[in-house]
Parts: C-alpha cells; sequence; structure tokens
C-alpha cells in the first residue's frame, strides 16, 4: 500500500495506487501482524533488530510519499520489507540480496534530519526521523522512523549505525557465518591450478604463489626480507616481458635486486639482448589517496535524493565531472598502460612497473597491459584468471582498500573499481573484442560490497588461507570453504548470466597455425602460463619491422640493459604515445589482437550503466544502447537456432562467417525480457513494464546560469536585425 | 595516415552507383568508401554533371594533422580538390565550394618563414583550410580571385551552381513533399479545421507557403485582421493534429504588443478558436524566448501574449536564446575542437562553449510541446518572428509524436514543411553564395536541429529508419549547393527563381539510393511517442560530425554493433536458404532438380523464421 503523506503527496497522488490511511491508522492497525515479517534469510544470517511502520520514500519525488513496511537488520544486510504484496519478480534478480536490501558492506554513508553524516560511535540516545542511506552501489534509500515505535527506532537506527560503520573484526563478515552454515563446494582459486602447471617449465612456485626462476635461491630471496621482489607478470611473444615488484632495485644500489632480475630475464625472455625499462608508478599516477578522494566527489554527482538537486547541477555536469577528476584519472591508467604496452610491443624491452608496496597501481597497469595485449584475458574465462592472477594472488589488500571493517588506520581506495572502469573504457571503444558484456563489469563492481565471496575478503593469499583455515569447524586439514565471486549461480540464475556474455562478441576463425609455429619458439609459448598470449593472432609484422631493427641495433652495440623511463609528463612521452597510438589507428583493427584505447577528452566517458542506472529522470525509456544489442541478440538467437536445425539435417556448415557458434543463451535473456518488460537504458537493472509515462522535464531551466559569461549582450540581441535593435 | 578529407564522403554522386556498391553497409562505409571513392583528381574528369574546371595549381596544403604537403589543387565551378603528391597514401580534399564561408590571404611579399604567404580557408562546416604558394608568379592573386568569385557566386552576379549542375536520378525529389497530402495524412481537413489558399499569391504572408490549415470558425476576414498583429503576417497556422485527442500544433511570430501593450480583440478570439477545437479548458503558448527577451522585444513593437488579453491562455518561456548567441556558441566549440582536440580539461571546455546546454534547452522545450499535446491539449509556439526557435521547437515535438516523421521520407517531409515551406531563413542564415562572412543574420540554427535530432537518434537507436549519414549527408549540403532544397528564404523566392523546375532537389540523391541512408536497427513503432531524455548526463558532442576531420578521432566512429548485426542478419538469409535447400531435398529425394526451380522467398526472410524461432 502506499500511502500519501502531506498536501503535496496527496495532491499528486495518481489516483491508482491512493490508499488515504494516515499513518496512525496503519500503526495500530497492523502492527500486531507484522511481526513475523522478514525477508527469506541466507543460512548462517540472523536478525539483529527491527522496527514497524518505517516509511521508505519512493526515491524520485519530494512528495513525501512512500511504502511502509518493516526496516530490519541482519548480520548480513539492512533490509525493508513492504508491507505491499511482493512486487513481481525481476528479471534480473539477485540471489543473495534483493532490490530493498543492502549489504553491511554496501552501506557508505547514513545521514539523518538535516542531511547530517552520522559517523559511528557518536550515537547515543537519539535518532532522526528521517534516515538517509548511501550504498557503494550508488542506490539511495530514505527511511522515515518517525511512524515507528520510539524503542523500535532507536534500536533500528543504533543497529544499522553500528553494523554499518563501526570498526569490527574480520570474523564478523557475513561470509564466515555463511559459510559455516552451507555446504559450499570446494572450488577455489582459480589461479592456482594455472600455476600449478607451470612448476614444471623451469620455475618454481612459491607458497606465496608467485613464480621465480628456477636458477634463483632461496638465499637470494630472503636478502628481499619481502620486499621489493619483481615478480613475473606476462611474456610478450618477442620474449621480453612485464614485471612487477613493490620497491626500487636501483641500479647503484647493491646488486640484488638487479642479480635477481638478471637472473629471472634469463629464465624468461628470449633474447637476452633486451634491455629493462623501469616505470615507477608512483611518479606518475595519482596515489590511492588521490584516488579515493576524487571517486568520493565523483560519487556525489549519482547519490541523488531529490530531482530538484539532480536538475540543478546538470547544466554544470561536464565542469563537475571535469573538476572532480576521476575521469582524468582513467586516462592516466590508461596511458600509462599505453606506455607499457608500447615498450613491450615496439620496443621490446622488458619493463619493470613498481610502486610502494606493488599492489595498487601495478595491479592496475598491470592487468590493464596484459588486456589490450592478449586477447585470452577479454574472455569470460580469461578475465577471470587475470583478476585471480594479477589481483588476488597479486596481493592486493582487498579488505583494506574496500575497508569492510571500518578501521581507522586503513587507506580505504576504490583501486579495484578503478581498474574495472578502465576496462569499461576499452570495452566502450572495442566491444566486439570482448566476451563479458558491461553487464558482467557492473555486477562485478557490485559484488566487491557483498561480503560473501572469499575473492575480496582478504588482502593476500596467506591471508586468506590462515583465516579460512583458522575458521574451519572441522579439521586442520579442510579450510572453510567459502565461494569465491567467480561462482555467479551464488548471485545469479542460469538466465540472468546469460547477461554476462557480449553478443557482439564473436571468437577467433580458427586458421592454421603451422605458420606461426616457426615464427615462434615453442618453449616461450609454455612460459606465458597462465595466459595464451602465443595464441596471439595473425598480427606477426606488426612492428615487427622496428622490432628487428631494434634487435640488429641491440646487436651490434649491447647497450646498457637498465634504463630508467623519462617522466611521463614530459611532452615526449605522450606525443610518443600518440604516434603509437596513431600507427595502431592506420592497421586494420583486429579484435583479437593488440587493442589500444583512444585517450582523447570526447573518447573517455562516463560508465552510464554503472552511475546512472538507479536514477529515474534520466532513464531512456525504449532506448539506450540495449536497445540495439537486444535486436542483435534477437537475430543471433535466431541465427542459432537455424544452425540447430541445419545440424540435425546433418549439413556442415562452411563456417567463413565470423561468430557462427555464439553462447546460445544470450539471446534467449534478452529476448525473455523484451516479452515482459520494456527495456530502458537502465536494463537490466531497472525495467518497467509501465509503458505511458511522464516525460522528466527538467525542473531548472536557469537562463540566468548561462547568459552569465556569455559574449556580451548578443543574448539580448533581436534575430533578425542591425544594430537598432539592440535593446 | 590514411585519411582524406574529401567532404562529400557520405553521398555519392550518380555517377559512381554505375557500379553498385556492396550491398552490405558496414558503418564504416562512410570512412572506408574513400578508398574507393576517391576521384581521381579531375585528370579522370569525374566531375559533376554541369561541372566544369577553373583552375588548377601547384600547391601546398598545410594539413593541421600531417603537416605541409605538396600537392596539386583544382578548382571547378562547383568544388576545390586537392591531391598531395608525394604522401603515401594520398590525402585528399574535396570540399565543395559552398562550404567556404572566408577566403584570405595570407603573409605578404615580405613574409619570410617557410610557407606562410598563401591563403586561408575558412570553412562552414568546422574546418579551416591553409594553403602556401610561391611568391612568384601572381600564382595567389589568380587562385584567390577565381576562388573569391566562384566561392560566393551570388556577389558577383553569377549564378549558384544548383542552377548550373546537369545531374539526373531516378526519382524526382521535389514530389516528396505535397502539402495537401500531408495534411490528409494527419486527417484534415475536418470539421474543425479547414484548409485555407488564402495565401496563394504570397499575399497574406510573403514568408508562409501558400496552402494554411487554420481554424474552421476563422473567416478569410479574421485571418487578415489577425495577420496585421503578428510580427510579419505571420499568423497562427496549424502545424500538426493528434489524431486521438485532437490537440493541434500551431506556429507563428509575435504578437506586436508594442510598449503601450496594445492589445487586438480578433487575435484573442483567433486564439480561443484554436483552444476550442478540442474543447480544452486552457491553451498553452510556449514563447521559445527567455522571458526578458520577450519583454526587451516590446521595445520594438514586438512583445508575447499578456494574461489579461488572453484569459483562456497560459503562456511559458523555453529560455532558448537567440541566433548571435547560437552562432557564437558554435564558433566557440569549433575553437575547441578543430584542428585539435582541446587536451586539458576537455570537458569544461565544452561546457563553456554552451553548445550542448543549448541543445538541452531546445530538446527540453520540445519534450514539453510534445507531453501538452499528449496530454490532450493545444499549444501555440512562438518566438519572435517564427522561424528560428519555432521551427526548431515544432519539427522536435512532431518527431517525437509522429512516427511517420521517424521515416526516411517522412523525415523529408518534416523539413520540407517545417523548414522549408514555413520560411526559415536558409539564404540568411547560410550566407549561400555570399561573400559578406561577417553578416549577422548567419546561424546555425538548423545545424543545430540536425544536432537535436541526433541526439534523439542516439538515444533510441531502434526508432529512426534513417541513419546518420543521412544527417550529415543533409548537414553537408546544407552548405554544398549543389541541390536546390536549402536555397533562398522562403516559397515565394523559391517560386520566383523557378527553384523546382531549375534545380535538384537532395532527395532525389538520396531517395535514389535509399538503402545507403537506412538504420539496420529500425523496429517501427507507430504510435509511440518519444520522449529523450533532456538532460547533459545524456547529451553528447556529435563527435562524428563536429570532429569527422580528425583522423585521431575518425577511428573511434565505427559502429560495431551495427556491423555484426548486418553480419548476423546476412547468416541468417544464408542458413534459411540452405535449410530450405534441404527441406524441399528431403521431402522429396527423388527429384532433387526440383529445389532448382523454387528459389527461396528472399524478399520476405521474416516470415520464414516464424515458424522456425521457438518463443523463449
Amino acid at each position: 500500500m502506499l500511502s500519501s503523506l502531506g498536501s503535496a503527496g496527496g495532491k499528486s497522488a495518481k489516483p491508482s495506487f491512493v490508499s488515504y490511511v494516515t499513518p496512525e491508522e496503519i500503526k495500530s492497525e497492523k502492527e500486531p501482524s507484522r511481526k513475523e515479517k522478514h525477508p527469506d534469510l541466507l543460512p548462517g544470517e540472523v536478525v539483529f533488530c527491527s522496527a514497524s511502520t518505517v516509511l521508505k520514500y519512493t526515491q524520485d519525488d519530494l512528495s513525501q510519499r512512500g511504502v511502509f513496511g518493516v526496516l530490519l537488520c541482519t548480520n548480513f544486510r539492512v533490509s525493508f520489507v513492504s508491507d505491499e504484496a511482493p512486487t513481481e519478480e525481476m528479471l534480473f534478480k539477485n540471489k543473495l540480496y534483493g532490490e530493498n536490501d543492502i549489504p553491511l558492506s554496501c552501506v557508505d554513508n547514513i545521514y539523518g534530519d538535516k542531511r547530517k553524516l552520522i559517523t559511528g560511535g557518536l550515537v547515543k540516545n537519539k535518532y532522526p526521523s528521517k534516515m538517509i542511506i548511501h550504498c557503494k552501489d550508488l542506490r539511495v534509500f530514505q527511511f522515515s522512523l518517525s511512524f515507528s515505535k520510539e524503542e523500535d527506532a532507536k534500536k533500528i537506527f543504533q543497529g544499522i549505525v553500528h553494523h554499518c560503520l563501526e570498526p569490527k573484526s574480520l570474523r564478523c563478515l557475513f561470509a564466515f557465518s555463511y559459510c559455516e552454515n552451507t555446504s559450499y563446494p570446494g572450488s577455489y582459486s582459480y589461479c592456482r591450478e594455472h600455476l600449478v602447471s607451470s612448476r614444471s617449465l623451469g620455475f618454481l612456485l612459491f607458497p606465496v604463489y608467485f613464480i621465480v626462476p628456477k636458477n634463483v635461491s632461496d638465499e637470494d630471496l630472503t636478502k628481499y626480507q619481502g620486499k621489493g621482489l619483481p615478480m613475473w607478470c606476462w611474456s610478450h611473444h618477442s620474449g621480453c616481458a612485464l614485471f612487477k615488484t613493490a620497491s626500487i632495485p636501483l641500479v647503484q644500489e647493491d646488486n640484488v635486486p638487479q642479480t635477481y632480475m638478471e637472473k629471472m630475464l634469463t629464465a624468461v625472455a628470449h633474447n637476452h639482448l633486451y634491455s629493462v625499462k623501469t616505470e615507477d608508478l608512483s611518479d606518475t599516477l595519482p596515489t590511492v589517496q588521490d584516488i579515493l578522494l576524487s571517486y568520493n566527489r565523483f560519487k556525489q554527482f549519482f547519490l541523488i535524493d531529490n530531482t530538484t538537486e539532480f536538475w540543478m547541477s546538470d547544466m554544470k555536469w561536464f565542469s563537475s565531472l571535469d573538476n572532480c577528476g576521476w575521469l582524468d584519472i582513467i586516462r592516466q591508467c590508461l596511458q600509462k598502460a599505453v606506455e607499457v604496452v608500447e615498450s613491450l610491443e615496439k620496443e621490446n624491452t622488458n619493463v619493470l612497473i613498481m610502486e610502494e608496496g606493488g599492489s595498487d597501481l601495478c595491479c592496475v597497469v598491470s592487468s590493464l597491459v596484459q588486456l589490450m595485449l592478449d586477447p585470452y584475458y577479454r574472455t569470460l574465462l580469461g578475465f577471470q584468471s587475470l583478476v585471480q592472477k594479477e589481483w588476488v594472488a597479486g596481493g592486493h589488500a582487498f579488505l583494506d582498500r574496500s575497508n569492510h571493517l571500518h578501521l581507522k588506520d586503513k587507506v580505504e581506495s576504490p583501486v579495484f573499481l578503478l581498474f574495472l572502469e578502465c576496462v569499461w573504457q576499452l570495452q566502450q571503444q572495442h566491444g566486439p573484442a570482448f566476451q563479458f558484456s558491461e553487464t558482467y563489469l557492473t555486477v562485478l563492481s557490485d559484488s566487491i560490497h557483498v561480503p560473501v565471496f572469499t575473492t575480496f575478503l582478504f588482502n593476500n593469499d596467506g591471508h586468506r588461507d590462515s583465516l579460512l583455515r583458522a575458521e574451519s569447524p572441522h579439521t586442520q586439514r579442510s579450510p572453510l570453504n567459502c565461494p569465491t565471486v567467480w561462482d555467479w549461480s551464488v548471485q545469479f540464475d542460469c538466465k540472468a548470466q546469460d547477461l554476462f556474455t557480449n553478443p557482439l562478441y564473436t571468437e577467433k576463425p580458427k586458421q592454421d597455425t603451422s605458420v606461426r609455429k616457426s615464427y615462434r619458439p615453442r618453449h616461450l609459448r609454455q612460459l606465458s602460463l597462465p595466459s595464451s598470449a602465443f595464441k596471439t593472432p595473425p598480427k606477426k609484422g606488426f612492428f615487427k619491422d622496428e622490432a628487428d631493427n631494434l634487435k640488429k641495433i641491440l646487436g651490434v652495440k649491447r647497450l646498457s640493459r637498465w634504463m630508467l623511463s623519462p617522466s611521463s609528463d614530459s611532452p615526449q612521452t605522450s606525443s610518443s604515445v600518440r604516434e603509437f597510438y596513431e600507427a595502431w589507428q592506420t592497421k586494420p583493427l583486429d579484435y583479437h589482437g593488440l587493442l589500444l584505447p583512444c585517450l582523447d577528452g570526447p573518447s573517455i566517458r562516463v560508465w552510464m550503466q554503472r552511475y546512472l542506472r538507479w536514477i529515474h529522470d534520466v532513464q531512456i525509456l525504449g532506448g539506450g544502447p540495449v536497445a540495439m544489442l537486444s535486436k542483435v541478440s534477437e537475430i543471433l538467437g535466431e541465427v542459432q537456432e537455424l544452425q540447430r536445425q541445419l545440424d540435425r539435417h546433418g549439413c556442415t556448415l562452411t563456417s567463413n562467417h565470423k561468430g557462427a557458434r555464439p553462447r546460445a543463451k544470450t539471446a534467449a535473456a534478452v529476448i525473455a525480457a523484451r516479452s515482459s518488460v520494456r527495456l530502458s537504458s537502465s536494463f537490466p537493472f531497472v525495467t518497467s513494464r509501465n509503458w505511458s509515462f511522464k516525460p522528466a522535464i527538467p525542473t531548472s531551466l536557469l537562463q540566468s546560469l548561462m547568459v552569465t559569461g556569455m559574449a556580451g549582450n548578443l543574448a539580448d540581441r533581436e534575430d533578425d536585425g542591425g544594430p537598432e535593435s539592440l535593446v | 595516415t590514411k585519411f582524406s578529407q574529401a567532404s562529400s564522403f557520405h553521398s555519392r554522386p550518380k555517377h559512381l552507383l554505375s557500379s553498385p556498391p556492396k550491398k552490405i553497409w558496414g558503418p564504416t562505409f562512410g570512412y572506408k568508401c574513400l578508398e574507393s571513392l576517391k576521384m581521381e583528381p579531375l585528370a579522370d574528369c569525374s566531375l559533376l554533371p554541369g561541372e566544369e574546371r577553373i583552375i588548377d595549381k601547384d600547391i601546398i596544403y598545410i594539413c593541421p594533422f600531417s603537416g605541409a604537403l605538396k600537392g596539386k589543387v583544382f578548382i571547378t565551378n562547383y568544388r576545390l580538390y586537392f591531391k598531395s603528391a608525394d604522401a603515401d597514401p594520398a590525402v585528399t580534399l574535396d570540399v565543395p565550394l559552398g562550404a567556404i564561408g572566408r577566403v584570405e590571404k595570407m603573409g605578404g611579399a615580405s613574409s619570410r618563414g617557410e610557407n606562410s604567404y598563401g591563403l586561408d580557408i575558412t570553412c562552414k562546416d568546422m574546418r579551416n583550410l591553409r594553403f602556401a604558394l610561391k611568391q612568384e608568379g601572381h600564382s595567389r592573386r589568380d587562385i584567390f580571385d577565381i576562388l573569391f568569385k566562384y566561392a560566393f557566386p551570388l556577389s558577383h552576379g553569377l549564378l549558384l551552381f544548383a542552377y548550373l549542375s546537369q545531374e539526373k536520378f531516378e526519382e524526382n525529389g521535389w514530389s516528396v513533399y505535397k502539402p495537401m497530402e500531408e495534411f490528409r495524412r494527419q486527417g484534415l481537413p475536418n470539421d474543425k479545421w479547414r484548409v485555407t489558399f488564402i495565401n496563394a499569391n504570397y499575399e497574406l504572408c510573403d514568408t508562409y507557403p501558400t496552402i494554411l490549415v487554420v481554424p474552421f470558425k476563422a473567416t478569410e476576414e479574421d485571418l487578415r485582421k489577425v495577420c496585421t498583429f503578428r510580427s510579419r503576417g505571420r499568423i497562427p497556422v496549424l502545424s500538426w493534429i493528434h489524431r486521438e485527442n485532437q490537440a493541434v500544433i500551431c506556429r507563428c511570430s509575435q504578437p506586436l504588443v508594442g510598449m503601450s501593450g496594445k492589445r487586438n480583440k480578433d487575435d484573442e478570439r483567433y486564439l480561443d478558436l484554436i483552444r476550442e477545437a478540442n474543447g480544452t479548458a486552457k491553451l498553452t503558448i510556449y514563447d521559445a524566448r527567455p522571458s526578458v527577451n520577450a519583454v526587451a522585444n516590446k521595445a520594438t513593437g514586438g512583445g508575447y501574449e499578456g494574461d489579461d488579453a488572453y484569459q483562456n491562455a497560459e503562456l511559458v518561456f523555453l529560455d532558448i536564446h537567440n541566433i548571435h548567441v547560437m552562432r557564437e556558441s558554435l564558433k566557440k566549440l569549433k575553437d575547441i575542437v578543430y584542428p585539435n582536440v582541446e587536451e586539458s580539461h576537455w570537458l569544461s571546455s565544452l561546457e563553456s562553449t554552451h553548445w550542448l546546454e543549448h541543445i538541452k534547452l531546445v530538446i527540453s522545450g520540445a519534450i514539453q510541446v510534445a507531453d501538452k499535446i499528449s496530454g490532450g491539449n493545444s499549444v501555440v509556439v512562438h518566438c519572435s518572428d517564427g522561424w528560428d526557435r519555432t521551427a526548431q521547437l515544432t519539427s522536435l515535438a512532431m518527431l517525437m509524436l509522429d512516427s511517420h516523421y521517424r521515416t526516411l521520407r517522412g523525415f523529408q517531409v518534416l523539413l520540407e514543411k517545417e523548414w522549408i515551406g514555413f520560411g526559415h531563413k536558409f539564404a540568411n542564415r547560410i550566407g549561400h553564395g555570399d561573400k559578406n562572412h561577417a553578416d549577422q543574420d548567419r546561424s546555425p540554427i538548423f545545424v543545430q536541429f540536425i544536432d537535436c535530432v541526433w541526439q534523439m537518434t542516439k538515444q533510441f537507436p531502434t526508432a529512426f529508419e534513417f541513419n546518420e549519414r543521412l544527417l550529415v549527408t543533409i548537414l553537408d549540403h546544407l552548405f554544398s549547393c549543389r541541390f536546390g532544397t536549402f536555397l533562398y528564404n522562403c516559397e515565394r523566392a523559391r517560386d520566383t527563381n523557378e527553384l523546382r523546375s531549375k534545380t535538384v532537389s537532395l532527395w532525389s540523391l538520396v531517395n535514389s539510393d535509399l538503402s545507403f541512408y537506412q538504420n539496420p536497427f529500425y523496429t517501427p513503432e507507430s504510435n509511440r511517442v518519444l520522449y529523450p531524455v533532456a538532460s547533459m548526463r545524456h547529451l553528447e558532442l556529435w563527435v562524428t560530425y563536429y570532429i569527422r576531420w580528425n583522423p585521431r578521432i575518425r577511428q573511434q566512429q565505427q559502429s560495431p554493433v551495427e556491423q555484426r548485426y548486418i553480419e548476423l542478419l546476412a547468416l541468417r538469409d544464408e542458413y534459411l536458404k540452405k535449410l530450405e535447400e534441404l527441406q524441399l531435398s528431403d521431402s522429396s529425394p527423388n527429384s532433387s532438380h526440383l529445389s532448382n526451380s523454387s528459389t527461396p522467398n528472399a524478399a520476405s526472410p521474416t516470415q520464414h523464421i516464424t515458424h522456425l524461432h521457438t518463443p523463449f
């Protein structure tokens, strides 16, 4: 039941859902029956507290309209259970939490009356009448507590604040209680499987999961004291490789790092003449603190509690966006990755990227480099192993960076999100190159804040292992089994998961590999595990001339192996990157080959699906890119159906067409969606069954805003006429 | 680099049609086709019929993207063509003279620097061209004089090229729009609205078309009286009527209220007749201007409908600025995108041009009009004279309301009707063939409108039958003077100059090759009102038009979605054919020759699919 409060609401309420019952009546009438209301609890989920007769405002207007229901706080989420009959099943339903649920780790900020920011610890006996919750997935909830019993309201408010904002210990995270109560099949760590197989290839596998050359002794390694050990990331088919490290192996210091690096090179690099270029990322890229600051400003543009404010800010949208610097940070990361790609691809030098800690921007840049160079990482499976390899095994401190525990001494920063943003930019520019869809990236970014997946709960593998082992209810041998984020069935059913594949993606047409075999030494192919670098497409000859030239020079002159890269800010670098891009751009685009992003102003954009999906006023009903994609999926479905029929006839298709056998299910999901709901630009996150609707008309078309700063008195002049018509 | 800066690559000259282009129009076609289309420099004489070669000269083109290029320039009575001599691949320029806004000499006899002596050409299509010449032998003077003369023929007593062109097309574009037919399509005349021929000789209003639709109850005498109270006699007349609720969009110019606040009973009664026609309580008058400007207009005899005088009407100002503001805005935009895209603070720079902000205001104005109509209320739209902002608003609202205008031919009708017919002053706004580049009457109002349409196609990629190529082609020929379509200010001038008998319509070109301009994603949905989102969050710069000369940007402009879709369509057809063959041979295994005689019905593959396709 929707109730209307206040005169404004009463007036504008549409007759279809008006129920003019005063809140008081509701309270007295229905209270007893509501006690048992709660969401379907997950295994291990416990309700901490609840309050009934809470009003949840409908997000998108000022009319104070809303829905009454029960607000609960459990060890997993804040949940609002409406008194209304449940709405229709959503197509894209998350099995863990519904549209009115907020996982505790997903709560970003809580505001009280007069939009006062609530901070943990300060909440005593008071509670606000209105509570606004901003979520990390950019949803905004507004609740009124003024119709609930004082006792309940106080309890729920304090409970929510306590569980969402105050420091807690890791074992309080829901994952532990969830996993203890589910018999989850153990299947974690994709990465390890890959790595184990590389043992035979001249590498030793270390328990903390990085690869070192076999010829390096443990003694050598101990000299690093756990810091600054260069890690191999990826090998280019030319033989040069990408490494990352935490501290700086300066040439002038004791020779340890160099010696190690030399050994590493000997093991990895095919051609010993290649030099090593070092890139200190902290010199040129923003710090994790900068990233956080910028993102905090950026996200505010999308956390909308009222439409008037939204439209007010619309005129200044571009400059606000510019000033928060988020897009610029994305651009810088991409640019750095292109620089590294250039070194590997064109100059054929080894590259060692480094930063303090070695697990933030190093992860961003190294994974971007691999995405650009290696088409395997643009597949669903490949992307997953990239994240596992570079981020999870690579020791990105997910727990600290997402600060699920609200500890003061941890540096929170959306570094992984920044990476996904960069991937989105690449995907936006080169859609058909990626097997996964935009929706996949959006869902992945949401999943960071669902404290169920081991993927994002720990600071490194060692951390994970020791904790899961310690928490295990069973013997020491079997650690607690928790799902990884990649087990999408935990969150979505098959149909919804179909939306993760990109209908534009086509697998690489099979072709004769005999030519390439002679071109690349065989053992090198294996070095690239777990990637499939050597399945790179027939771009032989791409930059080959340059590479050959360089090899010649190196052969003759024996250049010093160690070079420090010039500062990235220098115009020289940026123009070299530009030339590299332009040279690449003139070649025919191969989606299974090297991909470079265009970094020009208009090309770096806002990730609309992620950021605008909940804002009702900017939903394009019946439009948006999904309108086209769904048509592609539709045809794809027909083609696949025809293929099946032809197969039944035993007809062998001359598959000269690309994409003859893409995954069939993509189409099905979208078509199913089309039949029942109207697509909008927010698909699949928000679907609308309503076809007729009122258009959003900007509420503040303030001409004063723009006339200022406009050339002279032009605005006052008459359309047609000379000087005499000047007013 | 591989680009060639031909301007006409969005349209293919008729004579090239003889070798039919590929069936598949990949989105890249517009750009890639250049390679095949490259008109081998006039040496091969791929001139348009009626085009004549005037002069050619060795010259250096100072390309902002790849530096100075030696080559040869050819000038005809229609175009300037440049081809580089040693660059590989060759850089070419193909600029219709009509697109040239200004020609200036650069550097003097004392100029020292390399390539500092030459010509500087400002184009109307967002680019500038610089050429360097040798100082010796008057070569610059010759070329300058010729360019100046042929780029601005009207200033030299010459004819526009459209009058010299001998092009022939399969279809006659002038027959696209027949006013009576269009009104009949809308269900007019009816018992509330009648057709009047009062303006048959342009006596009532010289900038209006001859056929007008007015309230049934208004007599010819009434019209004449109202005429005196509306600026330039542009009385409120019907543009569009909603089939179900009979709400109408009427357009006009401002009332001549003046400083003294004059009233006119006839005008008041006339507007009330419009309101009455579908029985709505209040007529909404949309004044496109900011209210301050509307007030200021009183000083020059204009103004707006006051509350007292028009009791059954509500007046809403839409805050859209005038032609001068728009001109400056586009100028600023050009500064930040040509030749190079502003690098630092791109978004702030973009905002400071206000271009998208103006787009937003125009679109949200049109949304309000469309919304009112959908709600059953009639509206009257005007600005000052009712030929700039008014045309933008009415035509955009009609595009939102009426799916017919979203088809290829329907869109042509819309332009013919609301822009050409109702006297948008193309000649003054564009300055066809006129040397006076600083003319204050020039303004990119029509460009702005096409941009708004593009924004809509971007937001609703399946709702329009035409593609971006059509929009770019329209803008190219807005300037080119190759076709008569956008010449002159009003129908009267077109009649006087026998435009329709002496020139070719742009729609002849377009309609002779419709598939080139078709959007493969088009899904007709009649009766669907399209409301775009007029938020800066969704408006974007039309990069493929404004920054199309930049070779770096172009790469981004291919639509892989379209490519993939077309590939899949072809695949589907192929499989259908195969399947049909198989089914035939299965059903009659002993008479396989039959399969030859029955060819699959390629015209309607969708009919086949219906029984094959399992519904999900």
